[in-house]
């Protein structure tokens, strides 16, 4: 009965595909893993805007929207139908086929990155050998898209904005890389579905997620700080920092363009966090051993809630960084992290089992952390900021 | 020939034509690029995943976005009005047809050795890994060395604050 509930979206595909000829089995097969990848994820975009307009609200000490539907939570609906039917307006100057093609190009790399995320059981669309590298390869080519958006508009502000974006979004993507080539080399596979059976099984009610390593959990905070700035979300939103440059690389796009663009940096932001949750957090894995009855998909979205709601909460409390503090960051704090948790875990797999690997690597990754902080902050004067009105 | 292939390989060859002759210097750094995915996407077809995706990974995403930036650091954004051929086309292009005659004249009279059709290897991203870590391992160390130094290297220039800074 369990498995059959667990199973249950497999074995309706299975069943609709039966349905067709031999021939057309492949097509039917691929057409119904993309609907329900857009169906399904298209569907908690629409509630994750609402959910984050209302936390952001509640931070912030205001109610947020609260007119349409039971308590502003169909808001959703009127903002979709408003983006179709409004004016689609070109600026006169700008390079007509190319800002035509931008959002289109940077959505559709970002819905092939689904792919390859195992969401539940047997419940991946592809299963590549080398899926973590098709993932990586199609969130790099959204930054050519980026480019041609601030590019083609021919507007100063969408141009600093594009160049803004290329240049954090190429800084924190070899942290993100080498975040995740810890758990590559733990593995040793490159399967996102051979990952998450690698964090399979429990001791005694714990669960062997790689999180709950030192090195682990050092590369999940390094994976997690580096896909927020990826999916250039606050505290990392320079690129489309509105005080500053309107929107950034989006300023001259309206209509449904901009609505593509809002809808691949939230897609973009799902499917980062499917990453790390298969990579760091178990993927569909129950957490707790006595857990194991609940569906495997229920876990991975209930994870993926849980982290978008993180992403909610840091974009709601943590002021945006300067642009050198970025890249200082970037590049001397967390690439300096991401290679010695590289050495971190190749201590860990080495020295076998005990409790001594838990002493030398969580010195070997909390030792250079404390060392590299205190480096980093010796000559900056840093005090408490106060405030004048808030108190 | 597939069909397949064969839409694959005209995009590619349009996209590097279009490199070549678009007017504007970001247009055909953009028509590169998509004659880089085209390259991708044809090694995918071969079952060559692991090349296919690091394709993508390496031209799309880092050369493409070199080049771009290149552009707009060193020209500005006038496009010029000059014929897009060299003034000595001429003679470039009877120099090619020369050195082609001479080379084609060299492959029809040079005897023929019998080809054998070879079989594809399967090659997965298993075995790809086992190779380099075990034929290629010294070669792997050398390149991963280098490209770590570099790493480190660029850091280090960029860790000097200037003086006076906050």
């Amino acid at each position: 009965m369990l498995e059959t509930l667990d199973q249950i979206f497999v074995s309706m595909k299975h069943w609709a595909v039966g349905l067709f000829p031999d021939m057309l089995q492949p097509l039917v097969s691929g057409a119904l893993s993309v609907a329900a990848i857009i169906g399904v994820f298209g569907a908690l975009f629409a509630v994750t805007t609402i959910f984050e307009r209302k936390g952001l609200g509640r931070i912030q000490n205001r109610p947020g929207p609260n007119r349409v539907g039971p308590g502003g939570f169909l808001q959703f609906l009127p903002d979709g139908i408003k983006a179709l039917i409004k004016e689609d307006f070109v600026p006169q100057a700008a390079d007509k086929v190319v800002h035509f093609l931008a959002p289109v190009v940077f959505l559709i790399p970002v819905l092939l990155a689904y792919a390859v995320l195992p969401v539940g059981r047997n419940m991946s669309a592809v299963d590549f050998d080398a899926g973590i590298l098709f993932f990586f390869a199609a969130g790099a080519s959204t930054e050519l898209a980026v480019f041609m958006a601030g590019w083609s508009s021919r507007n100063k502000y969408s141009l600093l904005g594009a160049l803004r974006a290329i240049a954090q979004m190429i800084s924190y993507e070899i942290p993100l890389i080498l975040a995740s080539v810890t758990v590559i080399m733990m593995v040793g596979s490159l399967n996102l579905n051979a990952i998450v059976q690698a964090q399979e099984g429990y001791h005694w009610v714990l669960p062997r997620w790689f999180v709950l390593t030192p090195w682990g959990f050092a590369g999940f905070f390094l994976f997690f700080i580096a896909a927020m700035a990826e999916s250039n979300r606050s505290p990392f939103d320079l690129p489309e920092a509105e005080s500053e440059l309107v929107a950034g690389y989006f300023t001259e796009y309206s209509g449904f363009k901009f609505a593509l663009f809002f809808i691949a940096e939230y897609f973009g932001m799902f499917a980062v966090s499917g990453l790390a949750i298969t990579l760091f957090l178990g993927g569909w894995n129950a957490p707790l051993s006595f857990l194991t009855w609940v569906p495997s998909y229920v876990w991975f979205f209930v994870k993926l809630i849980s982290l978008i709601f993180l992403f909610i909460w840091v974009r709601g409390t943590v002021p945006r960084l300067r642009m050198d503090q970025l890249m200082n960051f970037a590049w001397k704090f967390m690439l300096p992290m991401a290679l010695i948790n590289i050495v971190a875990a190749a201590v860990w797999h080495y020295m076998g089992g005990g409790w001594t690997r838990w002493l030398v690597c969580t010195l070997l990754v909390v030792g250079p952390y404390v060392m590299l902080g205190q480096a980093l902050l010796e000559h900056k004067q840093v005090s408490r900021r106060t405030y004048r009105f808030a108190d | 020939m597939s069909p397949v292939f064969i839409i694959l390989a005209l995009v590619t060859f349009m996209a590097a034509a279009a490199a070549m002759t678009l007017r504007h210097l970001v247009h055909c750094a953009l028509a590169m690029a998509v004659s880089f995915v085209g390259l991708a996407a044809i090694y995918l077809q071969l079952n060559a995943q692991f090349v296919g995706f690091a394709q993508v990974l390496v031209y799309v995403g880092a050369v493409a976005i070199l080049i771009v930036f290149a552009i707009l650091l060193t020209r500005s954004g006038e496009v010029s009005n000059d014929s897009i051929v060299a003034p000595g086309w001429v003679w470039g292009v009877g120099m090619a047809v020369v050195i082609f005659a001479v080379i084609g004249w060299a492959v029809l009279n040079s005897p023929g050795l019998p080809v054998e059709a070879a079989e594809a290897p399967e090659v997965t991203v298993r075995q790809i890994g086992n190779d380099l870590m075990t034929r290629y391992v010294v070669p792997l160390e050398v390149v991963g060395c280098l490209l770590t130094a570099a790493l480190i290297g660029a850091v280090v220039i960029a860790l000097r604050d200037r003086e006076g800074e906050p």
